[in-house]
């Protein structure tokens, strides 16, 4: 069962690793923002492994109010983008 | 016996919500323009979250935190597309250059950017006859 949780980790890992290559190429704003949106569900769902892999429900509280922050980023850079601020990056 | 079916169960889960992850994560490396970015990270994102939040239901066994990871499935399951949507269409509006292989783009001279009115093609004579913009919304990026 270890060795589950560790490739789990592994594999979150490695795709927070590309998530972040496109975060930093992203050729316009709104390719960031979608990266930067999946990284946050990148995160809700490590903090899931993490509370099992800890065996402390209470991570899963973290793991409900990350999802709400994520959101809520998403829509206000949406909204940012769409009524002004810089038209290309 | 239960515990061990269990186990491979929770294993099964949180795989699987890993690989449906990584699999998102080269989506959004790989693949060429914005929209299908978003249809990479949207729906494997999500799918990813919910096994994992399921696999946690199975290892705890409990009422309350079932309840509280059956809250995060809908609230992800409710706001990733309503996300996904508000940045396609802000992306849209700023002008984000789309694959050069696209073949439809239907709000291409039917929307005015200025007053957000789309057209549907039954308009009456004098609504058609306001100046219309017909410049391209849409800059077809030149590299593939």
């Amino acid at each position: 069962m270890h060795y589950i949780y560790l490739i789990t980790f592994g594999l979150l890992s490695i795709a927070l690793v590309l998530i972040f290559a496109r975060l930093l190429m992203g050729p316009t704003l709104p390719d960031r923002v979608v990266a930067l949106e999946l990284l946050a569900t990148v995160i809700v769902a490590m903090t899931g492994t993490y509370a099992i892999f800890t065996d402390r429900s209470s991570f899963i509280d973290v793991a409900i109010v990350t999802a709400l922050t994520a959101f809520l980023a998403a829509i206000g850079f949406a909204r940012f983008l769409e009524r002004g601020g810089p038209r290309d990056d | 016996m239960t515990e061990t079916i269990s186990n491979i169960l929770i294993s099964i889960f949180m795989l699987s919500s890993a690989i449906f992850i990584l699999v998102a994560a080269v989506g959004i490396l790989r693949l060429p323009d914005l929209l299908t970015r978003m249809h990479a990270s949207t729906k494997a994102g999500a799918l990813g979250v919910a096994l994992m939040m399921v696999a946690a239901m199975l290892h705890f066994n409990d009422l309350v935190l079932m309840a509280k990871a059956m809250a995060v499935i809908l609230f992800i399951f409710i706001t990733a597309p309503v996300a996904a949507h508000a940045i396609g269409r802000a992306g849209y509006f700023v002008g984000v250059p789309i694959w050069v292989k696209t073949i439809k783009d239907e709000l291409y001279n039917n929307y005015d950017a200025d007053t957000h009115r789309l057209r549907s093609g039954l308009e009456t004579e004098e609504e058609l006859n306001k100046p219309a913009k017909d410049k391209p919304r849409i800059r077809i990026s030149s590299k593939k």
